[in-house]
Formats: structure tokens, C-alpha cells, sequence
């Protein structure tokens, strides 16, 4: 999962410093691991050499000093992009695609939420076809055939999670965006 | 490809209750097609219109461009005999025969010379991995070898298609992966198309393409969505 992407999309609601978003992407995304204040520093560095993020003020407070960062036109035009990109359906992107849900509706809303529920899910069973087929092969080895059958059960859990999501989603949304 | 099976406008109620609300469909020769959707969304009911077996209130079905809707029943009984195979998720083999005879009655039916039939009903039970319970009961059978009889029943005419409703419902997974490889197989063989009925994503996975209903209608995204306007 990529946490770039991630930090983008919790600025893409407003200025916020390194702590802030550390604290917000351990909230939205508890099934994730924590992230370290290193990581969002180093990540924070790379969106900044990048032009997708840069600095809008510090905040001394009387603490220790706090930049705080923003996001760019250019940053703002790759979360857009990756929100609407399909992740590979390999056999765990599970948490790929909850983070995806989640970062579009803090950063996007539903509309895209949904748009990019219904490709992943056409990529998902464009895959699963494919696993078939190599299990109905005449041909096919007993080994090609079980490893195929995890792929394929795999899939089949997201292909669930894809669907009950969708169901969920206005609710979602209304937690997310009271 | 040529069009083998073309439904259009398909409406069918029971009583005031909507089942198929103008659904369009087509499907050439040798393809294999899953309708999915959950429970009550109208795909047995189009499984049956398709087939011939149930009458839809209006629209056409048309087979090989011929209307079946202006066929006489006895017509549509024939087209079902010769052209069509039907399987449902439970066998209904006839009780009172043997797995042999069950699959040589659409033969006998059809006018075949009893030894012939006996003996093209003893290759598909063969082919289904059966063929030792040619004479046993049905009674005396599993469930899953009373649905491979079907399959091979269904099978035994070398239909141009096959209506398979929920096939595999019945079965533990490995059986009814076999039993689905197996059908497979064979319709790619023979150029036989498939339309396959299922609620779930991993058996229409062998399909070559998915038409999903919701509520009696197409439902594009496959996900109960109603498609942005």
C-alpha cells in the first residue's frame, strides 16, 4: 500500500504537520500498521522534492517546531490519478483497496468511491476468468490447479468485501463526513 | 459469430409481481454466458423463458432468428428435446429408472433405436466419470452422482445449447468443479453454448462473459448500482 498516497489524500482537506497526519492515518486506517514519525517525515521529504506537496508555515507554539505541509495542483493530479486506478488483482490487495475507499472519500467522495469499486471489481473477475481457465485446461497440473484455487479464493473473499462495501459506502461516508 | 439465442424486451410477471422487466439478451453460437445476481432477481425466470419452458408475457425470444413465443407447444417440446439441454441444481432423474435408462430416454424420445440409445447414454456416463451406475436407481445414488447422470442426460442429445440452472448448487466444491471442468469441456469441444445460472463469482468465472440482473432488469456494474446518468 502506498503510503505516499495516503498523506496526499489526507492533506488534500487542509494544511496539516507531520504529527497530525500521523495521528489521522493511524485512525482512518487502523487495520494498517502505525506509522513511524520517520516514515511521514522521509515521505513528507519525497512529496516535497517531488512538487506534490510543499510547506505552508510553522507552527512554534511554545512545543517543538511544527511545518506544516500542503498539497499542490501536481499532488492534487496524482491522487486523482491513483485514485482511479484498479490495483492488480493479486491475492492480497485487501488493505490497497480499503485504503483507497477511505483516502476517496476524505479527499474526493462517494461518486469516485463508487466508480472505483466497479473497475476493481471488473479487473477482479477478468482475473478470476483467467484462474479458471487454467484449471479447466485439460492439461493443467495438479500443482498449477492449487495454486490457481488460492488465487481464485482469494479474489473471490475481495469480490465479497468489493460488493458488501459498496452497500456500506453512504454510511461510510456520513462517518467520515459528518 | 452467429447469434443463436436472442431475447429482447423480455417481460414476464407472476401475478402483479414483476420477474422481468425488458431484458435484453443475446447469445452466439458456443459461448459460454453466466446470468448472476442475487436471490429473486429474475434469472431462473430467464433461464426458463430462454429455454422455451416458461412463456414470457412480451417480448421475443428467438432462436436462430425464429420466434419460439408463435411456436405451437408441441413445437417448443421438440426444440426442447433436440436442441436444448436442461439441468437444474437437483437431478431430477426419473426414480423409477435406471441411470442408464434416465439417459437414454431423450433419445428413445427422439425415435433412437433402443440399443443405440443405450449405447450413446453408456459413453456420456463414461464421460462423466459414471459409467459403472448405468444400472443402478437413483434411489441407490448420491447426490452427486445423481447430478452427473443429469449433466450426462442433459448432454446426450449434443445440444446446440445447454440451460444450466444453478448446477452445481447441490454439490461439495470438488465435485462440482468437476462436474463444471467437465461441461466445460465439452461445450468447447462441440461448439456448444451455455447458459449458466449462478449467485456466485467463482462459477461464473467459467464463463466467458457475465450478465448480471437486479430487480428483473440488466444491471451493468454488476454491483446493484444504478449506472451514473
Amino acid at each position: 500500500m502506498s503510503t505516499s498516497h495516503v498523506l496526499l489524500g489526507l492533506l488534500a482537506g487542509g494544511p496539516r504537520h507531520g504529527y497530525e497526519l500521523k495521528r489521522s492515518h493511524d485512525e482512518r486506517l487502523p487495520q494498517a500498521k502505525p506509522l513511524a514519525f520517520g516514515q511521514v517525515y522521509a515521505t513528507l521529504g519525497r512529496l516535497e522534492r517531488d512538487g506534490l506537496v510543499e510547506q505552508s508555515g510553522q507552527d512554534r507554539d511554545g512545543g517543538p517546531d511544527r511545518t506544516s505541509y500542503v498539497i499542490t495542483e501536481a499532488g492534487r493530479a496524482r491522487l486523482g490519478e491513483w485514485l482511479t486506478e484498479v490495483e492488480a488483482p493479486a491475492p492480497y490487495v485487501t488493505s490497497a483497496l480499503f485504503a483507497k475507499v477511505v483516502v476517496s472519500l476524505l479527499a474526493s467522495g462517494e461518486r469516485t468511491a463508487t466508480d472505483y469499486l466497479v473497475a476493481q471489481r471488473t479487473a477482479h473477475i477478468t482475473r478470476l476468468r483467467e484462474l479458471t481457465a487454467v484449471k479447466t485446461d485439460s492439461a493443467a497440473a495438479v500443482g498449477d490447479v492449487v495454486a490457481a484455487d488460492y488465487a481464485i479464493a482469494h479474489l473471490d473473499a475481495d469480490l465479497r468485501w468489493l460488493q458488501t462495501t459498496l452497500l456500506r459506502l453512504a454510511d461510510l461516508n456520513e462517518e467520515m463526513n459528518p | 459469430m452467429n447469434t443463436l439465442l436472442q431475447g429482447t424486451a423480455l417481460h414476464r410477471a407472476y401475478g402483479p409481481t414483476p420477474a422481468l422487466r425488458g431484458v435484453d439478451i443475446e447469445v452466439t453460437e458456443g459461448e459460454i454466458v453466466a446470468i448472476t445476481g442475487p436471490s429473486g432477481c429474475g434469472k431462473s425466470t430467464l433461464l426458463h423463458c430462454l429455454a422455451g419452458i416458461m412463456r414470457v408475457d412480451s417480448g421475443s425470444v428467438r432462436y436462430r432468428d425464429q420466434d419460439i413465443g408463435l411456436w405451437s407447444e408441441s413445437a417448443r417440446s421438440k426444440l426442447r428435446r433436440t436442441e436444448f439441454g436442461v439441468l437444474f441444481q437437483f437431478g431430477q432423474l426419473v426414480p423409477e429408472l435406471t441411470a442408464g435408462e434416465n439417459v437414454a430416454l431423450p433419445l428413445l424420445l427422439g425415435g433412437a433405436k433402443r440399443r443405440e440409445a443405450r449405447k450413446t447414454a453408456e459413453e456420456w456416463l463414461d464421460r462423466f466419470g459414471v459409467a459403472e451406475l448405468a444400472d443402478k436407481l437413483p434411489g441407490a445414488m448420491s447426490g452427486g452422482q445423481q447430478q452427473r447422470c443429469a449433466v450426462a442426460r442433459a448432454m446426450v442429445t449434443e445440444p446446440r445449447a445447454l440451460f444450466a440452472d444453478e448446477p452445481t448448487g447441490a454439490l461439495d466444491v470438488l465435485t462440482g468443479e468437476q462436474v463444471l471442468g467437465e461441461i466445460v469441456r465439452v461445450a468447447r469441444e462441440r461448439g456448444m453454448a451455455v447458459v449458466l445460472v449462478t449467485h456466485e463469482a467463482q462459477i461464473a468465472a467459467y464463463a466467458d462473459r457475465e450478465i448480471s440482473l437486479r430487480d428483473g432488469a440488466l444491471d451493468p456494474t454488476g454491483l446493484g448500482l444504478r449506472t451514473h446518468a
